[in-house]
């Protein structure tokens, strides 16, 4: 029988596993627990359609936020083409499905792969960028990933969209919320044990440390160039699975939403949920979600209002706005994002009543 | 021959209207390092302040004109008090990020206020402003835009080679510290630079107006489109800019009058790529002066 | 005892809320004086300056303790802006020239104190005091040599009329001649601009000929202070400081046991 362990009060470390360990006490390991019973067995079951509907949402963007937080928040590479690996993931699973007929068990994960080819091409010019450069550079990749979506006719049927056959296994049919719901929050825990892991392995140490000082870096002996582009090539593994899922979620898929506003929505998780956080990243995606919900409820019921049906179409664009402001409030006002909030919350109850 | 003509006269002016929007982002490139995103949303905010002068309260065209500049000098110098100033030191994710939750702020107020439909300026050039060789013609507004874009670099490089406030402005980009210690006024630098690069965005974004209407989305496309544009003039340098515009400009009209013209927006950022991977600093960047 | 342009009351100056830079340092500085500041790299000469001139806060350091007086005003922790308004004028350490500005463009850059009033007599001023700037006033500073630069930046700092000058180590990488050039400037500036000069360096021996006062800085503490007469007598900076054994002849390099006496000051 394990000896449970509260929390010490201090730093009582007496070898690497422990400082490595993920949970510090069995506390937390029991929470975990219980909250994805919760999630798995319960919630399904007794949630609406609706309520449904907004969770796998959250999950397949939280894959994604997940994705670029490896990249921004640990490598401090930024990217504005995730929206369009978003896309290429999406395409590729589409493709598959309707072209070579693969199920779904090999589509979604050779999506992934073919995107993580496809981010770490955008990827080259991080090995002479840096900064803002680098920024800009994958920037054009959004634009140049937007134009082959739309022009290349005979693979992506332009602007026509494919319908995705339902996923199949064995005899099984996946389809509706309830079913997805599974196939989402079981690839969002497998995604996001791993993202936890790699970050306490020997690639999330480089990773770090080219975040911090890529030129201390390269002199303590990290090919700085090779983890650039692994990184790059995690994070659009990552994008391109959430893609991939979405693509199959939604049925019919077209190039519209694959656009620059996606990847800014994504940076958007990533900088409110807390850069450098994993959980930070599912709080972020949860956060920009239920507020897109929110606004486009909001601007729902401001429409069917009769009388004021000329305001309620103006306040369409409010979503964009609104969407502006949180994005300017959280960076002046919290910059370490929810994840910070979060731990100040836990700790002053931990630390109750003697909170200093 | 003559189609060719036509094309490289038709890209030499978009090419310099893309020079001019340029021109503010690289103001505030030059004295704060800032990658600033809302660029578009400049340009739209000041054509849009000029049409609901001009067309609501029915100003006369010249204090319409001065009375937008005003208010985006204003609208600049706010901005960076209220946004940029409390992240001077920080993360350059946060700043770029910043910059475009702006875009959208601004955005979504332009959709609120004006909507997304496209307008018209009446019509106050005079034809005469056409020109015209041989069997080429160029529109008054093109003719237009080429005098404000002179008028403006000819402004502009006697402010920053003549004016005190010019010279410290470079100083404040060339070495901050050696400023400070000489007391130039560094955080009034950095809001000048964004209410006068407020200024000449509204003015881009009037003449972008006359030619095309205006749109908010179109408008704030064109922000995007500032990048190559800079990116190949060097990110500092405002002659750079009008160059690199042209450059552009020359290259997208060619591409749509012989390749495709759905390759035509896509073009300058696959010549963006190519320029990184080969000069990072553009080509017109400042070369580093280092002193070992 | 002249008046007191600037004094220091036990300073203390912490960088980043945890490194302990200075540790308690007084210094009043007379009108018209020059006063030279010696000490080992590390010492916080320069920060001692850059407390004065205000220039600590964009590098995340404080005065915690202590106050600075200047002219009665306290100007301890105030924005550079205000300080270099008062007169006070720091002239960096390594010379930071503009140097995609032109000479000319360097000096105009010094009139951001007094902006909007006429410079040309100014700048007549310091051509005088530096005639060798005169001939590459068109030319960008980046391509300039080091005894030109070091001209420039206090060409510059002579722009803002200051009446309290840090000099932060002039004589520094400049060839022997060349230095003794800008002391002699440096001398002359202080006779005839009436500025009052606080000189630190490392070439001890030049700083005492120039200076009125001196002060000796280790570890963040005043060590001693004299008149840069006394300071040249004494035997421990002699030895330390200007390279001679007490009986004044100089000493081969490997007899000075410097580490180990120099803590007797303790």
């Amino acid at each position: 029988m394990r000896k449970f362990s509260f929390h010490p009060c201090g730093n009582y470390h007496e070898n690497y596993a422990q400082e490595l360990n993920i949970f510090e006490t069995d506390f937390g390991r029991v929470c975990l627990g219980i909250f994805l019973t919760l999630l798995f067995f319960v919630a399904p079951f007794v949630v609406s359609p609706y309520m449904l509907y907004i969770l796998n949402t959250i999950g397949i963007a939280a894959i994604a936020a997940i994705g670029l937080n490896i990249l921004i928040g640990y490598t401090g590479q930024i990217s504005l083409g995730h929206g369009a690996f978003f896309g290429v993931g999406a395409y590729a699973a589409a493709i598959m499905a309707t072209r070579l007929g693969v199920g779904f068990y090999i589509a979604i994960p050779v999506a992934g792969i073919i995107t993580a080819l496809v981010g770490m091409i955008i990827g080259i010019p991080s090995g002479r960028l840096k900064g803002l450069y680098l920024t800009i550079a994958t920037l054009a990749g959004q634009f140049i990933i937007e134009y082959v979506l739309i022009q290349w006719d005979s693979l992506t049927k332009g602007t026509m969209g494919i319908t995705l056959p339902a996923p199949q296994i064995m005899n099984w049919q996946i389809s509706g919320d309830k079913a997805f719901f599974f196939l989402i929050f079981v690839s969002l825990v497998l995604m996001t044990w791993f993202a936890v892991n790699i970050m306490r392995s020997k690639y999330g140490r480089a990773f770090i440390a080219i975040r911090d000082n890529d030129r201390a870096a390269e002199g303590m002996g990290i090919p700085i160039f090779k983890y650039k582009l692994l990184s790059f090539g995690i994070s659009s593994f990552y994008a391109g699975f959430a893609g991939a899922l979405w693509a199959y979620y939604m049925v019919s898929i077209t190039t519209e939403p694959f656009n620059l506003g996606l990847s800014v929505e994504y940076i958007a998780m990533v900088i409110i949920g807390g850069m450098g956080n994993i959980p930070g990243a599912i709080f972020g995606a949860t956060f920009i979600t239920l507020l897109n919900e929110f606004l486009r409820f909001l601007t729902g019921v401001l429409m069917n209002v009769g009388a004021i049906t000329s305001l309620g179409l103006n306040m369409a664009p409010l979503k964009e706005f609104v969407f502006g402001l949180v994005i300017v409030l959280f960076i002046l006002i919290e910059p370490k994002g929810l994840a910070e909030i979060w731990r100040i919350i836990r700790s002053s109850f931990r630390l109750w009543p003697f909170s200093y | 021959m003559e189609f060719f003509l036509q094309l490289l006269v038709n890209g030499v002016c978009v090419g310099l209207l893309y020079g001019i929007s340029a021109m503010g982002f690289v103001m505030i490139f030059k004295s704060s390092s800032v990658l600033n995103f809302a660029h578009g949303e400049l340009l739209a905010l000041g054509a849009f302040f000029f049409l609901s002068l001009v067309t609501w309260a029915k100003l006369p065209i010249i204090v319409a004109f001065i009375l937008t500049l005003i208010g985006c000098f204003i609208l600049g110098f706010l901005i960076e008090r209220f946004f940029l100033r409390p992240l001077i030191g920080e993360k350059l994710i946060f700043v770029i990020m910043l910059t475009v939750g702006l875009a959208a702020m601004f955005k979504g107020f332009i959709l609120l206020i004006w909507g997304g439909n496209l307008y018209t300026y009446p019509e106050f050039l005079p034809e005469a402003m056409g020109l015209k060789f041989g069997s080429i013609y160029i529109a008054p507004v093109y003719s237009a835009t080429l005098i404000i874009s002179v008028i403006f670099l000819v402004l502009f490089g006697l402010f920053f080679k003549k004016s005190a406030q010019g010279i410290y402005m470079r100083s404040v980009a060339d070495n901050q510290k050696a400023a400070l210690s000489l007391g130039v006024h560094v955080r009034r630098v950095f809001a000048l630079s964004w209410a006068i690069a407020a200024l000449v965005a509204s003015m881009s974004g009037i003449v972008l107006g006359i030619i095309n209407g205006v749109n908010v989305h179109d408008l704030s496309s064109i922000g995007l489109k500032v990048f190559p544009v800079v990116i190949l003039g060097g990110l500092d340098s405002i002659g750079g800019a009008i160059i690199g515009g042209i450059i552009i400009g020359v290259l997208e009209t060619f591409t749509g009058g012989y390749l495709s013209p759905s390759l035509r927006d896509v073009v300058p950022y696959i010549v963006l790529v190519f320029i990184l991977m080969v000069k990072p600093y553009g080509l017109f960047g400042l070369v580093e002066i280092e002193r070992v | 005892m002249g008046e007191i342009l600037l004094q220091l009351n036990n300073i203390s100056v912490v960088y980043s809320d945890v490194i302990q830079v200075l540790k308690g340092v007084s210094l009043s500085v007379e009108k018209n004086h020059i006063v030279s500041l010696l000490g080992s790299n590390g010492a916080g000469k320069t920060t001692t300056l850059k407390a004065i001139s205000g220039l600590l806060k964009p590098e995340n350091g404080e005065v915690t303790e202590g106050t600075i007086l200047y002219n009665g005003v306290n100007i301890q922790n105030q924005a550079p802006e205000f300080i270099t308004r008062q007169g006070i004028i720091q002239v960096l350490e390594g010379r930071q020239p503009f140097k995609y500005l032109t000479i000319e463009e360097n000096l105009r850059v010094g009139t951001a104190t007094r902006f909007g009033k006429p410079y040309k007599q100014d700048l007549e001023l310091v051509y005088n005091y530096f005639p060798a700037l005169v001939q590459r006033r068109k030319s960008l500073a980046g391509y300039c040599s080091g005894g030109e630069l070091q001209m420039l930046v206090i060409g510059r700092a002579l722009m803002a009329h200051p009446q309290l000058l840090l000099l932060d180590e002039p004589s520094l990488g400049l060839a022997p001649l060349v230095v003794q050039e800008i002391f002699r400037i440096i001398k002359k500036i202080n006779e005839e601009q009436e500025a009052t000069i606080i000189l630190v360096e490392q070439n001890a021996r030049m700083a005492l000929q120039v200076a009125h006062y001196g002060y000796v800085m280790e570890n963040g503490k005043i060590m001693m202070e004299a008149t840069a007469k006394e300071l040249s007598d004494n035997p421990d900076i002699k030895e330390f400081y200007l390279g001679m054994a007490a009986s004044g002849i100089a000493k081969s390099y490997k007899d000075v046991k410097s580490y180990r006496r120099r803590k007797r000051w303790l």
